[in-house]
C-alpha cells in the first residue's frame, strides 16, 4: 500500500513540475496580454497588477494610431503571400527536374542550391540593397519579396519527396500520353502534399516574423511590415508606455498564435522535419 | 521528331532556370559583389569617387578594438547559447520523451516562442527585465535576492540577451531531440534491460550515441545561427550599454551606410567564419558521430 501512495506522489510531483516548466514558456505571453489591458498607472504600481481592474481596450486603438498600421499590416500580408505563391511556382518544376531527370551539370547545379542554403542574408544584405537601389526598387515591396522566391531549402526538401514517388507511376502516365505538366499537376503535387504544407507553413512563419531583412531593405513607412512598425512603437510612444507597446505587440503576435493553436501539430512537424532531413 | 529530342534535352534546364536565376542573382552574385566592395573605399553618394584600396579595409579590421569587442561578444553569446540550449533541451527531451497527452501539450507550449517574432519576444522580455517596474526584479525581491539591472548594465546585458535567446530556442531543439529519441528502436533498450544495465549507463552507452547525428546537426545550426545574431540585440539593447552587446552582424549593420567598404569587409570575415565553422565541425565530428 505504501509504495502505491509513493507512486501517486511522484506522478503528481512530475505533473506539477511539468506545469511549472510550461508556465515559464507561456507566462510571458499572458503577461503581455495582461499589460496590454492595463492603465499606465497600473503598469507602474508595486506590487504589479496581475489582472487589470477594467480592461483598457482603448490601448489597442492608441497603438494603432501611433503609425500607419493598416499599411504595415497590408505590407506584411502582401509580402508573405507573394513569397509563398512565387516560391511554389519556381520550386515545383525545379524540384521535379532535379528529382526525375538526368542532365549534364546536375550535381554541380544542385550543389549550388545547397551552397546558397548556407549563405545567410546577414552576409548578402549590403550588395542586395545596392542592387535594389540601382534598379530603383527601394520604394516598392519587391526588395522584400524577390530575394526569397527561389527557396533553396524548399527545393531540397521537395526533391527528396519527389524522389520517393515510384518511377513506374510516372512511366505509366507517360505511356498514356500525359504531358510532363500534367504529370506534375496530377501526380507529383497531390502525392507530396505534406511536404508542400510543411514548406508553406515554414515560409509563412519565417517571413511574417522577419525583422532583419525589411529593416535593412526599407527606408519609408509606405513599405514597412508590421514587425518594424511594432518595434518602432518604443520610439513613437515613449519607452515607458508599456501598456501601449504591449497592445501593439498583441496585434503582431495574435495572428501567429491563432494559426499555431489550430495547426500546432502541423507546424511542429514542419519545423522538426526541416531540422532532421 | 527531332524537335522533340531537342526539347527533351533542354527541358530540365528550362524547369530549373527560374530557381537557378534567383540563386545566382540574390546569393552568388551578391557574394562576389560583397568581396568586390570590400576592396573599395566606397562612396554612396557618388559611385565614381569610390577608390580601390586593396586589402586596406581588412588591415583596418584587424587593428580595431571595436571589431575584436564585437567578435568577443559574438563568441561569448554563441558559447552561452549553444551550451545552455543543448543541455536544457536534452534534459527536457529525455524527461518529456514518453508519449502522452500532457507531454505533447508541454512540448507544444515550450515550442510557442519559436513561432513568434523575435521583435515580440524582445519587447516582452524588455518589459519583464525592466529594472524598476519589471516583473523579474519584483520576483527577485520577493525571494529576497537583490534586483538586477539586466539589459541596462554592461555587466549583465549580454547574459540577459543569452537568457532570452535560450528561452526562445529550447522548444525547437527539444522537439528535434524528442523525435530522435522516439526513432530509437525499443528492441535495443530491451536487450539492455536483459543485461540489467543501469539507467545512467543506458543513457551514456545507447541513447547518447544513437542520437549523436541529431546532436551534431543541432550543434552546427545553432553555432552558425548564433553567429548571425542581430534582431534581439537591435530591439533590446541597440548594441549597448557601452558596446557590451555589439555583435558581428550588428557591427556590420552599424557601418552599412557610413562606410560600405569596411562594412562589406566585415561581412566577408563573417562569411569566412561561418564557412570555417561548418568545415571544422564536419571534419572533426564526422569521425566521432555514430551513424546507423
Amino acid at each position: 500500500m505504501k509504495t502505491f501512495d509513493l507512486k501517486i506522489v511522484w506522478t503528481a510531483l512530475g505533473y506539477l513540475l511539468k506545469a511549472a516548466v510550461l508556465m515559464i514558456f507561456i507566462f510571458p505571453f499572458l503577461w503581455m496580454i495582461s499589460t496590454s489591458l492595463q492603465t499606465f498607472r497600473e503598469t507602474m504600481t508595486f506590487p504589479p497588477t496581475w489582472i487589470p481592474a477594467s480592461p483598457q481596450w482603448g490601448n489597442f486603438a492608441e497603438a494603432m494610431n501611433a503609425g500607419p498600421f493598416l499599411t504595415y499590416f497590408r505590407n506584411s500580408v502582401v509580402v508573405t503571400g507573394s513569397i509563398i505563391v512565387l516560391q511554389f511556382l519556381i520550386m515545383i518544376p525545379a524540384a521535379y527536374a532535379f528529382a526525375k531527370y538526368k542532365f549534364r551539370g546536375k550535381t554541380l547545379l544542385f550543389g549550388m542550391i545547397l551552397l546558397a542554403f548556407m549563405i545567410p542574408g546577414q552576409v548578402t544584405f549590403i550588395p542586395v540593397y545596392l542592387m535594389m537601389a540601382d534598379w530603383g526598387l527601394v520604394k516598392t515591396l519587391l526588395p522584400q519579396i524577390i530575394p526569397f522566391v527561389s527557396n533553396a531549402f524548399g527545393i531540397f526538401l521537395l526533391r527528396q519527396y519527389f524522389m520517393q514517388i515510384p518511377e513506374e507511376i510516372i512511366e505509366a502516365a507517360r505511356l498514356d500520353n500525359a504531358s510532363e505538366f500534367k504529370i506534375i499537376r496530377k501526380i507529383m503535387i497531390p502525392m507530396s502534399k505534406p511536404a508542400l504544407a510543411t514548406i508553406a507553413l515554414f515560409s509563412f512563419v519565417s517571413h511574417w516574423n522577419d525583422y532583419f531583412w525589411p529593416l535593412v531593405m526599407t527606408d519609408s513607412a509606405a513599405v514597412r511590415p508590421l514587425t518594424l512598425g511594432i518595434a518602432m512603437l518604443r520610439e513613437t510612444e515613449g519607452i515607458s508606455n508599456w501598456h501601449i507597446i504591449m497592445a501593439g505587440n498583441v496585434i503582431l503576435v495574435v495572428p501567429i498564435l491563432l494559426v499555431y493553436l489550430f495547426c500546432s501539430k502541423h507546424i511542429v512537424k514542419a519545423f522538426v522535419y526541416s531540422g532532421i532531413k | 521528331m527531332d524537335k522533340r529530342r531537342i526539347w527533351e534535352g533542354i527541358r530540365p534546364y528550362v524547369l530549373i532556370a527560374p530557381a537557378m536565376a534567383g540563386i545566382l542573382l540574390f546569393v552568388m552574385y551578391p557574394v562576389g559583389y560583397l568581396i568586390y566592395l570590400s576592396l573599395f573605399k566606397y562612396n554612396l553618394m557618388n559611385k565614381d569617387k569610390s577608390k580601390f584600396v586593396g586589402l586596406d579595409n581588412f588591415t583596418q579590421i584587424l587593428g580595431r578594438g571595436d571589431f575584436y569587442k564585437a567578435l568577443w561578444n559574438t563568441s561569448v553569446y554563441t558559447a552561452g547559447v549553444v551550451i545552455l540550449t543543448m543541455l536544457l533541451s536534452l534534459l527536457i527531451a529525455v524527461w518529456l520523451n514518453k508519449k502522452g497527452r500532457f507531454n505533447s501539450v508541454v512540448q507544444a507550449g515550450i515550442f510557442t516562442p519559436h513561432v513568434v517574432s523575435i521583435v515580440s519576444i524582445s519587447l516582452v522580455w524588455l518589459w519583464l527585465m525592466e529594472p524598476n517596474q519589471g516583473l523579474l526584479n519584483y520576483l527577485l525581491k520577493l525571494v529576497g535576492l537583490p534586483p538586477s539591472a539586466w539589459l541596462q548594465s554592461s555587466k549583465t546585458a549580454l547574459i540577459s540577451v543569452i537568457i532570452v535567446s535560450v528561452w526562445q530556442a529550447i522548444g525547437y531543439y527539444t522537439l528535434i531531440i524528442v523525435a530522435a529519441l522516439q526513432s530509437i528502436s525499443p528492441s535495443i533498450y530491451e536487450a539492455a534491460a536483459l543485461d540489467n544495465a543501469s539507467k545512467f549507463k543506458v543513457f551514456y552507452k545507447i541513447t547518447l550515441p544513437m542520437i549523436s547525428p541529431q546532436l551534431f546537426f543541432i550543434l552546427i545550426i545553432m553555432t552558425i545561427g548564433s553567429f548571425k545574431v542581430f534582431d534581439t540585440v537591435q530591439v533590446m539593447t541597440g548594441g549597448g550599454p557601452n558596446n557590451a552587446t555589439t555583435t558581428l552582424v550588428y557591427y556590420i549593420y552599424g557601418f552599412r551606410t557610413t562606410n560600405i567598404g569596411y562594412s562589406a569587409a566585415t561581412g566577408v570575415v563573417l562569411m569566412a567564419i561561418i564557412g570555417l565553422l561548418t568545415f571544422i565541425y564536419f571534419r572533426l565530428l564526422s569521425k566521432k558521430v555514430h551513424y546507423q
